[in-house]
């Protein structure tokens, strides 16, 4: 009986300890899949160039989109809107920030690009995301993105977003 | 003969009860007074709920707010729900398995007797924490009982209460669990074979395995809101590269087989009473045990089908949609079974057998609503509407709460030793079940209609089913206070007769084979099984 017991006691800390082993677990499989718009984080552009075969004919769009979480006091918005690309080539967007506070406020940006199963083929060389960024009161910055869509795309897709939402980061 | 010769063994029937409160009930080890506690807890906490949605029906009656402020009305939805599930069916599907498991295995007790003590007394202090939250500056939780994030970091101190509150009644499920699995697979009497046991026990082991396994990752997503909320991480939060999704993932990885926690024991009940009403044995008993595992295995790779709208890609909508349909198959070869075991048996209507066929009929409901609620692009249009609260009552309330009460009344000649009056407990068993009805049915046609679910206040076209369902959910709440009338003068001995050790003409299974009322211990000295004493091995 005591052998029944204990697996029964062991069984149920390993499923406390399985909750917290579904973060990382979810977090890889949203990258592999796509799922939730999750790219690769930031890649080399040479490796990504290497691997390309441009198709001289095709075009698809990149929307950008950026937003500020609601405790932020920024202003926050793309450059420009939308971009055509031919998957394959490197191009560069930039997104424009602006401490509207009197105070330095450092944020925080998250991303994510959809339709989710574009995030696969969608490269960014060069981003902000993830990293602190620290605004002086009434500073202004453009921050640069360089991406490459990669030439295996597929036939269906189109149109494509890169949303950033910029969040205050709390200390 | 054979029931004689058990008898037998328990005519030196003088008790040994402990005397006084504290040592008969504060300090108790024996299961049938454990088993006693869970379900006075349990109709405690389901006068409790059921007087919150009282408030909420009384709200929802008119169109407009009359008489609670919304934020109030969204701490009365989320606090029933969480007295509903873990106060009032998880407790008194444990009363049952502390009752019934020991006897109808022939064991003398539970293998953990002092663990049982603790995982009840646990109870009481976990939802008094919980219910105290009331009292505090901001109120209850009042995000809903499935605790999304980011809504629920937002609200205040009460958090913390009831995620401990949680923490500690997660512990007395998994430490009932550990009791319930270690008895079943160690104290089982000589010749009560694993496939000779009653389907209640069946169904029981197969519950306390999801219970083990789920609890657990329930405790460790709250844990995560704790700490999101008060140590800074960033589980759910997507400034920090978290995702509030993410709990809906873990939420929903314990939540789905939650809600098969919270049926297979009435599975188990309804296989108990109606083969002894029917007069036959259980028609396709083999296949209910495999029934049951079929469905715990499911509930498992099922869960993302509450969350068909956070916006999965399609083959993970397909992929949910089509293994949710698929439970449907083993379900289906359950009330097939149950239907089998009556057709062309000598059909008694005693009150539990009337619970028992409702049991049979509006479960299928609530299971068909379920199969639309599954259809992935359907559910876009029913999803956090009417239509998944007439879902979900259906198959807790006209499921769940319909066993337990029909179980109620089969085994409370047993417990008390008092046959309760049939005549009250008719009146009971219509007077519930028409209005039932009247309260659910119309949420049907709300949620198709596009009322949404958790809101106080609601469009004037909706008014009329409403206040029906209201009328239905005045008249349904009444018939359980008169429940608790017809328990009391049962116990009491009051307009009852005594009791026969065998209760039921077509009764069988070992705890009809002691007296009534069981005996404080019983098979202290082991219990001869034969197969004659079963209900499930008579027909080979």
């Amino acid at each position: 009986m005591n052998k029944t017991v204990l697996k029964a006691v062991l069984a149920s800390v390993l499923m406390f300890g399985f909750a917290f082993a579904l973060i990382p677990l979810y977090n890889t499989f949203c990258e592999i899949t796509g799922l939730n718009g999750k790219t690769s984080g930031q890649v080399t552009a040479d490796e990504i160039l290497k691997k390309q075969i441009v198709n001289e004919n095709r075009l698809v769009t990149v929307q950008f989109d950026a937003s500020v979480n609601s405790k932020l006091n920024w202003e926050f918005r793309p450059t420009e809107l939308n971009m055509q690309v031919t998957p394959g080539k490197l191009y560069k967007t930039e997104f424009y920030a602006k401490n509207l506070s009197d105070k330095d406020i450092t944020g925080r940006a998250t991303y994510s690009v959809t339709p989710g199963k574009a995030s696969l083929y969608f490269n960014k060389t060069e981003c902000f995301c993830f990293t602190e960024q620290t605004l002086k009161a009434h500073e202004e910055v453009l921050m640069p993105v360089t991406f490459i869509v990669d030439s295996k795309l597929t036939e269906d897709v189109n149109i494509m977003t890169l949303s950033y939402t910029f969040y205050k980061l709390e200390s | 003969m054979s029931h004689a010769a058990v008898a037998d063994t328990h005519d030196h029937d003088h008790d040994h009860k402990p005397k006084g409160f504290v040592k008969r009930w504060l300090m108790t080890t024996n299961h049938k007074d454990i088993g006693t506690l869970y379900l006075i807890f349990a109709l405690t906490m389901f006068i409790l709920g059921g007087a919150m949605a009282m408030i909420i029906r009384l709200e929802l009656f008119q169109p407009g707010l009359q008489f609670v402020q919304p934020d109030f009305f969204n701490q009365l939805t989320t606090m029933h729900a969480l007295i509903m599930v873990f106060g009032a069916v998880m407790p008194a599907f444990v009363g049952f398995a502390n009752w019934m498991i020991p006897i109808m295995i022939g064991a003398p007790d539970m293998a953990l007797p002092r663990m049982n003590n603790w995982s009840f007394w646990i109870l009481p202090f976990a939802f008094t924490m919980l219910a105290s939250t009331f009292f505090m500056d901001g109120g209850a939780p009042a995000a809903g009982w499935t605790l999304y994030p980011p809504l629920v970091l937002q609200g205040g101190q009460n958090l913390a209460f009831a995620v401990f509150a949680i923490h500690m009644l997660g512990i007395s499920s998994i430490m009932g669990a550990i009791n319930v699995i270690a008895t079943i697979m160690n104290m089982r009497a000589p010749n009560m074979g694993y496939l000779k046991m009653p389907l209640f026990v069946w169904t029981w082991l197969i519950t306390a395995f999801l219970l083990i396994a789920v609890m657990p990752v329930f405790a460790g997503a709250v844990t995560m809101l704790l700490t999101d909320h008060y140590f800074g991480t960033t589980f759910f939060n997507a400034a920090g590269g978290g995702d509030p999704v993410l709990f809906q993932h873990i939420f929903w990885f314990f939540g789905h087989p939650e809600v098969y926690i919270m049926i297979l024991p009435s599975f188990g009940i309804i296989s108990e009473i109606i083969p002894t009403f029917a007069r036959k044995p259980l028609f396709g008993y083999v296949s209910m045990v495999y029934a049951t595992a079929g469905i715990a295995f499911l509930s498992f790779i099922v869960w993302a089908h509450h969350m068909f709208s956070v916006g999965m890609p399609l083959g993970g909508e397909l992929f949910f949609m089509y293994a949710t349909f698929l439970i449907s198959i083993p379900t289906g070869v359950k009330v097939f079974n149950w239907v089998s075991t009556m057709w062309k048996g000598a059909m008694t209507f005693e009150t539990p057998m009337l619970w028992a066929i409702a049991f049979i009929i509006l479960f299928t409901i609530g299971g068909f609503s379920g199969l639309m609620l599954a259809i992935a692009p359907a559910d876009f249009q029913y999803h956090d509407t009417y239509f998944v609260v007439a879902h979900f009552h259906y198959v807790l309330v006209t499921g769940a709460v319909f066993a337990i009460i029909g179980g109620a009344y089969y085994w409370l000649p047993k417990w008390s030793g008092n046959m309760y009056s049939e005549r009250l407990g008719k009146i009971h068993f219509w007077w519930s079940t028409i209005s039932v009805n009247v309260l659910f049915f119309p949420q049907h046609f709300l949620g198709l209609a596009g009322m949404p679910r958790r809101i106080p206040d609601y469009s004037t076209q909706f008014a009329e089913f409403n206040m029906w369902s209201s009328i239905g959910g005045f008249a349904f709440g009444l018939a359980q206070i008169f429940f608790i009338v017809i328990v009391w003068r049962t116990v009491k001995g009051k307009g009852t007769t005594k009791a026969t050790s065998r209760v039921w003409e077509g009764a069988k299974g070992l705890e009809w084979f002691i007296p009534s009322p069981a005996p404080h211990h019983t098979f202290q000295d082991g219990a001869p099984v034969n197969d004659e004493h079963l209900a499930h091995v008579s027909s080979h």
